[in-house]
């Protein structure tokens, strides 16, 4: 017994060893450097020697315009994952319940595919579409001509619609792998029992899909609350985001601890919401 | 109470009838067995009573109403499946409550009714519990609650114990029937084991290639089997060939065996010249050392013995086919391989069979 457990322990730590040792490098260490960053009254890139200080955080209780910034950050999160969620939902059920065999695996790769291409290029893509006289502008004008020109790029839409195509997948992957873990016996026993398609879905289906849902929220919040790049090519001044602070920070400013701390502080307010969400989330998956 | 009719169900995937022509009424209350190896159609037959099978040609009456037209939903029926099908995320008594809630009955008469229901499969104390947290046979009676719950016209069945081991599926068999007389609902289910069958069953029918072999009582179906399959299929069967020699005036047959010797049997409507099947069950078959060989009675080879606790199983060698058959345990001792027997049996447990 004793030998069987120690084997087992080895295997476990074969097999779980590279996985943590990358982790440890590649996460723990920088960020931990980066979390001492944030404490000093200099950039590491000045030459003199530096000290501790708590006025990079004092800084952002100070100063409202950061404050603001990272509750638009939270709500754009919160839009993009909603609309994720709108988006991506209907869809994950369509191919977990709907769609069998090599559609499913067409439709998949649609799903993908963004994925596979560069992330900065989608985005550029996505100016040449809102862009007045764009893409998007001329669709519309050929069914409504009368219609006014459309002026989507450098707006807060904008800025939604390049996110939502970013991380849609991720909502549409988890929530399609716990809808076609849901038995279709499950749903059987449902409609046998009396139920019509609404109280099915509201009763037994989507509370039975609720870990993917959460897990594609959680994917999909986390990044976009960041989120930096897509704010600055599609929202312009109109979409400035706590993450566009951080980056200009490191790269214009070159005030790496501010730079650092104002990071440091997302991912707290992150972190307190998830952990705030989770209890009311444990209980609804009791048992599943 | 409801009568379940079918009617010349016919329901096919690709070029595979899976229902080929079926007609069978379900009575009053009793409970029903569906019997047949897989993709005999049984199961196909129980989803399109249900409604998640909608028929190619034929129909369906629930109590003379034609149901064809009907969703599931509006069926008023109760179903059991093999898993279960319990809802994971809820409780017990939210299991059971689900029928009666999406009915929109009152919160008191659905509090009521959930604590009868659970009372009924002798549940009660575990109504908060998760399904995860109940034992296979506990969530087989949350199942068979949350069906009868709603008072449906039917109950099905879909291999409702297939999924416990030997001694719980024999206490749910003798709980099953107990809950079902006491409910007196029409009850069909889908088997493919034969002892559930004969043991649960006021009728039986086996299905196979989508067609109904046989119906009728259990042991009318065990002792009469009308085909080989039949035979074959509900319990165990040796199989003689033959041909008929005479009609004796008594009205029995004269039986020239393929196998040697000579067997007396009755015959539905033989004459002489042709030739028939019979099928021989088991435990029908006497065998002895010290007796002659003759009318129904045949010498044979001892090829191997069973022991299996209250019988024992021989394979004898006769002329050129091996019969089996079983023998209680009656502290005679057994005959070892290799002796020379005698295998007898009476008239009427040869059972003509067509091929």
């Amino acid at each position: 017994m004793a030998v069987a457990d120690q084997r087992n322990r080895g295997t476990i730590l074969a097999l779980t060893g590279p996985a943590y040792l990358w982790l440890t490098v590649t996460i723990f260490l920088p960020l931990s450097a980066m979390l001492y960053c944030s404490f000093l009254d200099k950039s590491p890139l000045v030459p003199q020697p530096a000290s501790l200080t708590l006025k990079h955080y004092a800084a952002f209780i100070e100063r409202p315009v950061y404050q603001q910034l990272m509750l638009w950050s939270l709500e754009l999160g919160a839009v993009v994952t909603i609309c994720c969620l709108i988006i991506g939902y209907p869809a994950a059920l369509a191919l977990a319940k709907v769609i069998k065999g090599r559609w499913r695996e067409a439709m998949f790769l649609m799903v993908v595919l963004p994925f596979w291409s560069n992330a900065l290029v989608r985005t550029f893509s996505w100016t040449m579409v809102l862009r007045p006289g764009g893409l998007a502008d001329q669709a519309i004008h050929v069914v409504a001509p009368d219609a006014p020109a459309l002026n989507l790029l450098y707006s807060y839409p904008a800025v939604v619609v390049g996110l939502v195509h970013s991380y849609l997948p991720y909502m549409i992957l988890t929530c399609y792998i716990s809808l076609q873990a849901i038995d279709d016996s499950v749903i059987e026993a449902a409609r046998s029992l009396g139920a019509r398609s609404g109280a099915l879905f509201r009763r037994v289906v989507f509370p039975m899909s609720l870990p993917g849902v959460l897990a594609g929220s959680a994917l999909i919040f986390v990044p976009a609350v960041g989120s930096f790049m897509e704010p600055r090519i599609l929202g312009g001044a109109k979409g400035a985001t706590l993450g566009m602070a951080v980056e200009e920070q490191f790269t214009v400013t070159a005030n790496w601890p501010f730079g650092a701390a104002l990071s440091f502080l997302m991912l707290g307010a992150v972190l307190l919401i998830c952990l705030a969400l989770y209890p009311a989330a444990r209980k609804r998956m009791e048992g599943l | 109470m409801s009568t379940v009719t079918v009617t010349d169900a016919v329901k096919k995937y690709d070029a595979v009838a899976a229902l080929d022509s079926v007609t069978m009424t379900f009575r009053e209350g009793e409970l029903f067995g569906l019997l047949g190896p897989s993709g005999s159609g049984k199961t196909t037959l129980l989803r399109a009573i249900a409604g998640f099978v909608s028929l190619d040609r034929g129909q369906v009456l629930i109590d003379g109403q034609n149901v064809g037209g009907v969703p599931v939903h509006a069926r008023n029926i109760g179903m059991m499946f093999q898993n279960y099908a319990l809802f994971p995320h809820m409780s017990v008594a939210e299991n059971v409550a689900f029928g009666l809630e999406v009915r929109g009955r009152p919160r008191e008469e659905v509090a009521r009714r959930v604590n009868e229901a659970l009372a009924m499969v002798r549940l009660g104390g575990l109504e908060q519990r998760k399904p995860k947290q109940l034992s296979g046979g506990q969530q087989q009676r949350v199942a068979l609650a949350r069906a009868l719950v709603t008072r449906p016209k039917v109950l099905l069945l879909d291999e409702p114990l297939g999924a416990l081991d030997k001694h719980l599926r024999q206490e749910m068999q003798v709980e099953l029937r107990r809950i079902q007389r006491q409910v007196g609902i029409t009850t069909i289910f889908v088997t493919h084991d034969q002892e559930e069958a004969l043991t649960l069953s006021d009728r039986i029918a086996i299905f196979n290639f989508g067609r109904i072999i046989q119906e009728g009582a259990p042991m009318e179906v065990y002792e009469r089997p009308v085909t080989k399959f039949a035979a074959g299929f509900l319990g165990e069967a040796n199989f003689l060939q033959g041909r008929v020699t005479a009609i004796e005036p008594n009205g029995l047959a004269r039986v020239a065996l393929d196998l040697g010797g000579e067997a007396l049997c009755r015959l539905i409507g033989g004459q002489a010249g042709q030739t028939v099947l019979l099928a021989l069950r088991p435990e029908k078959i006497k065998l002895s050392t010290d007796s002659q060989a003759g009318t129904n009675a045949v010498r044979g080879k001892v090829l191997d013995v069973v022991f299996s606790g209250n019988s024992t199983t021989y394979r004898v060698r006769v002329g050129n086919q091996v019969i089996t058959l079983f023998r209680q345990n009656l502290a005679q001792g057994t005959v070892a391989p290799g002796s020379e027997v005698v295998l007898s049996w009476s008239p009427d447990h040869l059972v003509q069979v067509t091929p």
